[in-house]
């Protein structure tokens, strides 16, 4: 289930959770909904009784791993050694703790110099992330009005500027934040959980890629949402003319790669009241429009929570391999 | 979680060639498929080949890409961290960006090819 307890469901039991969760999907996002041979896939990944699936030889994709040197289990320089050489990481990440792109500001020369010396004792690549977190940039935390407290006091108009001042000071951050990291030797950076806080903070992470883009051409820039659906948190604000409020993953995808980042890491949310089965079909019905349309890497988020896969601290194996599994057998995702 | 999705789908990072797939996704925005093929060209190599540690293992010896090593198997006399990627950045023609900071903090001239 999506909380990560054991369910038994019979074959039929699972189909109608996945005709139901593709339906769903495609009715809210007005998207097509799965194929019949792409529900029968669904339907084969998840009738199985193994305790662990796998992607078959020669399809394997790149894992873009968040978080692996955060201080886990020894210090963070020895955290992304691990998983470099016993984890298989593809690549790894360095961030602290907190993860959120203010606090980060504040310690900025300090991370700078740690990816600096760990980058001599590393092969794979290296990026740095952080979460935009525009929450951070209001009162009491930040310097801007709270617009979460305007906003039910119907204070609208104060809400709106005081978000647009956040963008702004954002921006800056990140593009402080990418100035320093690429002095140091980054080979990328990763705006994760974009748009917790809505449209502004998905419209602060488009501004800085394109930025960035301009100023490190060869600078990978990943950017990963926080949900599938943009909240329209302000409800005006446009990129490219575009307005970001209510934007699915297609259309986010559009404007990632617009803005110029290297790879887009759409989120489907967990329902944690629904089998797995029917979580999968409706990331799946979700993500499918952005394939065809790509021309980056996709890697669909399938950490706690999001992607087909529990929100449960230790996940449970056969449900994480089942999304890595139907993500690439059926979408052809480039990563996870 | 991280283990269960190298198991399950993974490229295996350094153990075969997730590492290279992933610096041209990263630094050149290539899907899979072109990426595969851009990294097993440049090997001379099938893009089947690039998830497979047996094949790998030699293939970045050859290179001087760098392996994992353990107290069992040990490569003191091969590149190895930021020496590796001088050799994966040149093979690869794919600038990485510490390898250029390197040459400039330790005044390297620029050999024209080199990265």
């Amino acid at each position: 289930m999506g909380d990560g307890t054991m369910a038994r469901l019979t074959r039929s039991e699972l189909r109608a959770d996945i005709e139901e969760g593709t339906a769903l999907a495609a009715k809210r996002a007005k998207v097509p909904a799965l194929e019949p041979d792409e529900i029968e896939h669904v339907l084969d990944i998840y009738a199985s009784a193994a305790r662990f699936t796998a992607v078959d030889l020669g399809e394997e994709a790149i894992l873009s791993c968040d978080g692996t040197g955060m201080k886990t289990h020894a210090t963070r320089q020895q955290d992304m050694q691990s998983f470099e050489q016993w984890m298989g990481a593809d690549l790894v990440e360095l961030c602290v703790g907190d993860y959120s792109l203010k606090v980060v500001r504040t310690i900025l020369p300090y991370e700078a110099q740690y990816l600096h010396d760990a980058q001599l004792q590393m092969v794979v690549p290296m990026q740095y992330g952080v979460m935009t977190n525009l929450g951070l940039y209001s009162r009491p935390d930040g310097p801007f009005k709270n617009w979460n407290e305007l906003l039910p006091l119907g204070r609208i108009a104060e809400a709106r500027e005081a978000e647009e001042e956040a963008v702004e000071m954002a921006v800056d951050d990140m593009v402080k934040l990418a100035d320093v990291m690429w002095e140091a030797g980054a080979d990328g950076l990763d705006w994760d959980t974009t748009g917790a806080s809505g449209d502004p903070e998905f419209l602060a992470a488009l501004k800085a890629t394109e930025i960035v883009r301009k100023k490190y051409p060869t600078m990978g820039v990943e950017l990963g949402m926080a949900g599938e659906f943009v909240l329209g948190m302000h409800g005006q604000l446009e990129y490219d003319g575009v307005r970001l409020a209510g934007l699915w993953p297609l259309e986010q995808m559009r404007l990632v790669q617009k803005a110029g980042a290297t790879m887009f890491g759409p989120v489907v949310n967990i329902n944690t009241g629904k089998s797995c089965a029917w979580n999968m079909a409706r990331a799946l019905t979700l993500i499918k429009p952005c394939m065809a349309e790509a021309t980056i890497p996709i890697h669909p988020n399938v950490g706690m929570g999001v992607g087909g896969v529990p929100m449960f601290v230790h996940p449970v194996v056969d449900a994480a391999s089942r999304a890595a599994k139907a993500f690439i057998e059926i979408l052809k995702v480039d990563g996870l | 979680m991280q283990g269960t999705h190298t198991q399950a789908a993974g490229m295996g990072g350094m153990r075969a060639a997730g590492d290279l797939v992933a610096r041209m996704q990263m630094t050149r925005g290539m899907r899979l498929t072109e990426a595969k093929q851009y990294v097993a060209d440049k090997l001379g190599v099938s893009a089947f080949d690039l998830s497979d540690p047996a094949v790998m293992s030699d293939v970045r010896n050859e290179y001087g890409f760098g392996r994992i090593h353990s107290y069992a198997i040990s490569h003191p006399a091969q590149a190895n961290f930021i020496e590796a990627k001088f050799n994966i950045s040149r093979v690869l023609d794919v600038p990485i960006n510490c390898v250029d900071r390197f040459k400039e903090r330790a005044r390297f001239e620029t050999a024209p090819g080199t990265s």
